[in-house]
Protein backbone atom coordinates (compact mmCIF):
# COMPACT_ATOMS: atom_id res chain seq x y z
CA UNK A 1 0.00 0.00 0.00
CA UNK A 2 1.21 2.94 -0.98
CA UNK A 3 1.22 6.09 1.11
CA UNK A 4 -0.53 8.02 -1.00
CA UNK A 5 -2.94 5.42 -1.31
CA UNK A 6 -3.72 5.76 2.80
CA UNK A 7 -3.63 8.90 2.96
CA UNK A 8 -6.31 9.39 0.05
CA UNK A 9 -8.15 6.24 1.72
CA UNK A 10 -8.24 8.28 5.37
CA UNK A 11 -9.08 11.75 4.13
CA UNK A 12 -11.84 10.06 1.94
CA UNK A 13 -13.26 8.27 5.23
CA UNK A 14 -12.75 11.63 6.73
CA UNK A 15 -14.54 13.24 4.52
CA UNK A 16 -17.85 10.84 4.12
CA UNK A 17 -17.98 10.51 7.77
CA UNK A 18 -18.12 14.17 8.58
CA UNK A 19 -20.26 15.22 5.24
CA UNK A 20 -22.63 12.48 6.36
CA UNK A 21 -22.85 13.46 10.48
CA UNK A 22 -23.28 17.23 9.10
CA UNK A 23 -26.45 16.12 6.96
CA UNK A 24 -28.21 14.11 9.40
CA UNK A 25 -27.36 15.08 13.30
CA UNK A 26 -30.04 16.05 14.93
CA UNK A 27 -27.77 19.31 16.94
CA UNK A 28 -27.62 22.23 14.66
CA UNK A 29 -23.98 22.54 16.84
CA UNK A 30 -22.48 19.28 15.51
CA UNK A 31 -23.86 19.58 12.07
CA UNK A 32 -21.74 22.60 11.99
CA UNK A 33 -18.65 20.84 13.72
CA UNK A 34 -19.10 18.11 11.40
CA UNK A 35 -18.98 20.51 8.54
CA UNK A 36 -15.60 21.78 9.59
CA UNK A 37 -14.29 18.22 9.37
CA UNK A 38 -15.32 18.06 6.10
CA UNK A 39 -13.90 21.14 4.78
CA UNK A 40 -10.65 20.21 6.48
CA UNK A 41 -10.87 16.87 4.81
CA UNK A 42 -11.02 18.72 1.41
CA UNK A 43 -8.48 20.97 2.41
CA UNK A 44 -6.62 17.86 2.39
CA UNK A 45 -7.08 16.68 -0.60
CA UNK A 46 -6.10 19.64 -2.36
CA UNK A 47 -2.48 18.89 -0.80
CA UNK A 48 -2.71 15.46 -2.00
CA UNK A 49 -3.65 16.68 -5.56
CA UNK A 50 -0.38 18.92 -5.13
CA UNK A 51 -2.49 22.21 -4.84
CA UNK A 52 -0.57 23.30 -1.39
CA UNK A 53 -1.58 27.26 -1.66
CA UNK A 54 -5.53 26.22 -2.17
CA UNK A 55 -5.35 23.81 0.45
CA UNK A 56 -4.42 27.07 2.80
CA UNK A 57 -6.45 28.70 1.81
CA UNK A 58 -9.05 26.49 1.71
CA UNK A 59 -8.43 26.00 5.63
CA UNK A 60 -7.78 29.82 6.40
CA UNK A 61 -11.40 31.29 4.23
CA UNK A 62 -13.65 27.86 5.18
CA UNK A 63 -12.29 26.76 8.63
CA UNK A 64 -11.48 29.83 9.89
CA UNK A 65 -14.40 31.81 8.16
CA UNK A 66 -17.38 30.33 7.02
CA UNK A 67 -17.46 27.90 10.43
CA UNK A 68 -17.17 30.81 12.55
CA UNK A 69 -19.91 32.57 10.24
CA UNK A 70 -22.12 29.75 10.69
CA UNK A 71 -21.82 29.76 14.50
CA UNK A 72 -22.62 32.85 14.96
CA UNK A 73 -25.96 32.50 13.20
CA UNK A 74 -26.71 29.20 15.17
CA UNK A 75 -25.64 31.57 18.19
CA UNK A 76 -28.37 34.27 17.19
CA UNK A 77 -31.13 32.98 16.11
CA UNK A 78 -31.49 30.02 18.60
CA UNK A 79 -35.07 29.40 19.03
CA UNK A 80 -37.01 28.70 22.19
CA UNK A 81 -38.78 25.62 21.98
CA UNK A 82 -37.82 22.30 19.58
CA UNK A 83 -36.52 23.42 16.43
CA UNK A 84 -37.21 21.14 13.47
CA UNK A 85 -34.36 20.48 11.66
CA UNK A 86 -35.26 18.04 8.98
CA UNK A 87 -38.25 18.26 6.78
CA UNK A 88 -40.96 15.39 6.08
CA UNK A 89 -39.35 14.71 2.84
CA UNK A 90 -36.21 13.40 4.16
CA UNK A 91 -36.86 10.18 2.41
CA UNK A 92 -37.61 11.30 -0.93
CA UNK A 93 -34.42 13.24 -0.46
CA UNK A 94 -32.04 10.41 0.35
CA UNK A 95 -33.62 8.44 -2.38
CA UNK A 96 -32.71 11.68 -4.92
CA UNK A 97 -29.33 12.19 -3.36
CA UNK A 98 -28.72 8.47 -3.95
CA UNK A 99 -29.72 8.59 -7.62
CA UNK A 100 -27.62 11.96 -8.35
CA UNK A 101 -24.39 9.44 -7.08
CA UNK A 102 -25.79 5.93 -8.58
CA UNK A 103 -25.98 7.92 -11.94
CA UNK A 104 -22.37 10.23 -11.48
CA UNK A 105 -20.21 7.42 -10.64
CA UNK A 106 -21.55 5.43 -13.38
CA UNK A 107 -20.80 8.47 -15.39
CA UNK A 108 -17.14 8.73 -13.92
CA UNK A 109 -16.36 5.08 -13.92
CA UNK A 110 -17.25 4.32 -17.81
CA UNK A 111 -15.39 7.76 -19.24
CA UNK A 112 -11.41 7.14 -20.17
CA UNK A 113 -9.62 9.80 -18.02
CA UNK A 114 -6.20 10.76 -19.35
CA UNK A 115 -3.80 8.90 -17.01
CA UNK A 116 -1.08 11.07 -17.17
CA UNK A 117 1.12 11.52 -13.79
CA UNK A 118 0.55 15.49 -12.50
CA UNK A 119 3.57 17.64 -12.07
CA UNK A 120 4.53 19.83 -9.21
CA UNK A 121 3.88 23.17 -9.91
CA UNK A 122 5.86 26.27 -7.95
CA UNK A 123 3.51 28.45 -5.98
CA UNK A 124 5.60 31.58 -7.25
CA UNK A 125 4.86 31.05 -10.98
CA UNK A 126 0.76 30.61 -9.78
CA UNK A 127 1.07 34.00 -8.66
CA UNK A 128 2.39 35.29 -11.38
CA UNK A 129 -0.58 33.61 -13.46
CA UNK A 130 -2.88 35.22 -10.91
CA UNK A 131 -1.47 38.53 -11.06
CA UNK A 132 -0.30 38.69 -15.02
CA UNK A 133 -2.99 36.58 -17.03
CA UNK A 134 -6.38 36.90 -14.44
CA UNK A 135 -5.43 40.43 -13.03
CA UNK A 136 -8.84 41.79 -13.99
CA UNK A 137 -10.75 39.12 -12.58
CA UNK A 138 -9.07 39.15 -9.64
CA UNK A 139 -10.07 42.97 -9.05
CA UNK A 140 -13.51 42.04 -9.91
CA UNK A 141 -13.39 39.53 -7.27
CA UNK A 142 -12.33 41.58 -4.39
CA UNK A 143 -15.03 44.41 -5.94
CA UNK A 144 -17.24 41.87 -5.56
CA UNK A 145 -16.15 41.09 -1.89
CA UNK A 146 -16.53 44.50 -0.66
CA UNK A 147 -20.36 44.79 -1.96
CA UNK A 148 -21.26 41.92 -0.48
CA UNK A 149 -19.34 43.01 2.70
CA UNK A 150 -21.11 46.54 2.73
CA UNK A 151 -24.56 44.38 1.53
CA UNK A 152 -24.13 41.99 4.04
CA UNK A 153 -24.10 44.97 6.99
CA UNK A 154 -26.94 46.75 5.37
CA UNK A 155 -29.10 43.22 5.60
CA UNK A 156 -28.64 42.44 8.72
CA UNK A 157 -28.32 45.67 10.49
CA UNK A 158 -31.75 46.39 12.74
CA UNK A 159 -34.00 49.09 11.39
CA UNK A 160 -33.94 52.23 13.54
CA UNK B 1 -0.15 8.57 -8.22
CA UNK B 2 -3.38 7.70 -7.78
CA UNK B 3 -6.05 7.70 -10.99
CA UNK B 4 -8.42 10.79 -11.35
CA UNK B 5 -11.80 8.96 -11.05
CA UNK B 6 -10.90 8.05 -7.60
CA UNK B 7 -11.03 11.69 -6.46
CA UNK B 8 -14.07 12.40 -8.90
CA UNK B 9 -16.25 10.04 -6.96
CA UNK B 10 -15.79 11.32 -3.69
CA UNK B 11 -16.69 15.00 -4.78
CA UNK B 12 -19.43 13.04 -6.14
CA UNK B 13 -20.13 11.90 -2.44
CA UNK B 14 -19.73 14.81 -1.12
CA UNK B 15 -22.07 16.40 -3.63
CA UNK B 16 -24.83 14.07 -2.85
CA UNK B 17 -24.84 14.32 0.67
CA UNK B 18 -25.05 18.27 0.24
CA UNK B 19 -27.95 17.68 -1.93
CA UNK B 20 -29.44 15.67 0.58
CA UNK B 21 -29.04 18.42 2.98
CA UNK B 22 -30.55 21.35 0.77
CA UNK B 23 -33.36 19.02 0.27
CA UNK B 24 -34.32 17.57 3.31
CA UNK B 25 -33.58 20.27 5.93
CA UNK B 26 -35.55 22.60 7.43
CA UNK B 27 -33.61 25.20 9.44
CA UNK B 28 -32.21 27.89 7.09
CA UNK B 29 -28.30 27.34 8.22
CA UNK B 30 -28.52 23.50 7.76
CA UNK B 31 -29.51 24.06 4.17
CA UNK B 32 -26.60 26.53 4.07
CA UNK B 33 -24.42 23.86 5.14
CA UNK B 34 -25.30 21.98 2.45
CA UNK B 35 -24.51 23.93 -0.01
CA UNK B 36 -21.41 24.89 1.25
CA UNK B 37 -20.62 20.95 1.08
CA UNK B 38 -21.87 21.09 -2.68
CA UNK B 39 -19.39 23.75 -3.24
CA UNK B 40 -16.80 21.99 -1.60
CA UNK B 41 -17.22 18.99 -3.43
CA UNK B 42 -17.32 20.91 -6.84
CA UNK B 43 -13.81 22.93 -5.87
CA UNK B 44 -12.70 19.41 -5.11
CA UNK B 45 -13.58 18.15 -8.66
CA UNK B 46 -12.15 21.10 -10.30
CA UNK B 47 -8.73 20.97 -8.95
CA UNK B 48 -8.71 17.27 -9.32
CA UNK B 49 -9.45 18.23 -13.19
CA UNK B 50 -6.88 21.26 -13.24
CA UNK B 51 -4.20 18.59 -11.53
CA UNK B 52 -4.51 16.11 -14.48
CA UNK B 53 -4.79 17.77 -17.26
CA UNK B 54 -1.44 18.40 -19.18
CA UNK B 55 -0.29 22.12 -18.84
CA UNK B 56 -3.91 23.22 -17.20
CA UNK B 57 -2.58 23.66 -13.68
CA UNK B 58 -2.73 27.07 -13.21
CA UNK B 59 -5.79 27.78 -14.85
CA UNK B 60 -7.59 25.43 -13.08
CA UNK B 61 -5.75 26.31 -9.17
CA UNK B 62 -6.98 30.33 -10.05
CA UNK B 63 -10.42 29.68 -11.08
CA UNK B 64 -10.42 27.62 -7.77
CA UNK B 65 -9.52 30.64 -6.00
CA UNK B 66 -11.80 32.66 -7.84
CA UNK B 67 -14.46 29.89 -6.76
CA UNK B 68 -13.69 30.01 -3.08
CA UNK B 69 -13.84 33.92 -2.77
CA UNK B 70 -17.52 34.03 -4.61
CA UNK B 71 -18.49 31.18 -2.02
CA UNK B 72 -16.99 33.44 1.14
CA UNK B 73 -18.88 36.31 -0.72
CA UNK B 74 -22.43 33.80 -0.79
CA UNK B 75 -21.73 32.68 2.63
CA UNK B 76 -22.27 36.31 3.92
CA UNK B 77 -24.92 37.29 2.35
CA UNK B 78 -26.78 34.37 3.19
CA UNK B 79 -26.19 34.76 7.08
CA UNK B 80 -26.85 38.56 6.88
CA UNK B 81 -30.13 36.90 5.57
CA UNK B 82 -30.95 34.56 7.68
CA UNK B 83 -30.16 36.74 10.78
CA UNK B 84 -33.17 39.44 8.98
CA UNK B 85 -35.10 36.67 8.18
CA UNK B 86 -34.86 35.67 12.11
CA UNK B 87 -35.78 39.01 13.17
CA UNK B 88 -38.99 39.59 11.30
CA UNK B 89 -40.36 36.25 11.41
CA UNK B 90 -38.74 34.51 14.76
CA UNK B 91 -38.34 31.39 12.76
CA UNK B 92 -35.60 30.34 9.95
CA UNK B 93 -37.40 27.20 9.48
CA UNK B 94 -37.46 27.47 5.66
CA UNK B 95 -40.95 25.53 4.95
CA UNK B 96 -42.36 28.91 7.02
CA UNK B 97 -41.36 31.38 4.78
CA UNK B 98 -42.29 30.13 1.68
CA UNK B 99 -44.50 33.01 -0.16
CA UNK B 100 -41.16 34.66 -0.96
CA UNK B 101 -42.47 38.28 -0.02
CA UNK B 102 -42.12 40.15 3.38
Amino acid sequence: MSPALLVFALLALAALVSGLGSVTSRSVVYSALFLLGALVAVAGFFILLLAEFLGLAQLLLYGGTVVVLIFFVLMLTRQEEGERVDNPWRWGAAVAALLFFALYTFAVLTTPWPAEDPELISIGELGRTLFADWVLPFEIASMLLLVALIGAIIIARARD
Amino acid sequence: MLPLSWFLVVGGALFSVGLYAVLARAHAALVLIGIELMLNAVTLNLVAFATYAPGGQFTGQVVTLFVIAVAAAEVGLAIAIIMRLFRNRATVDVDVVDEMRW
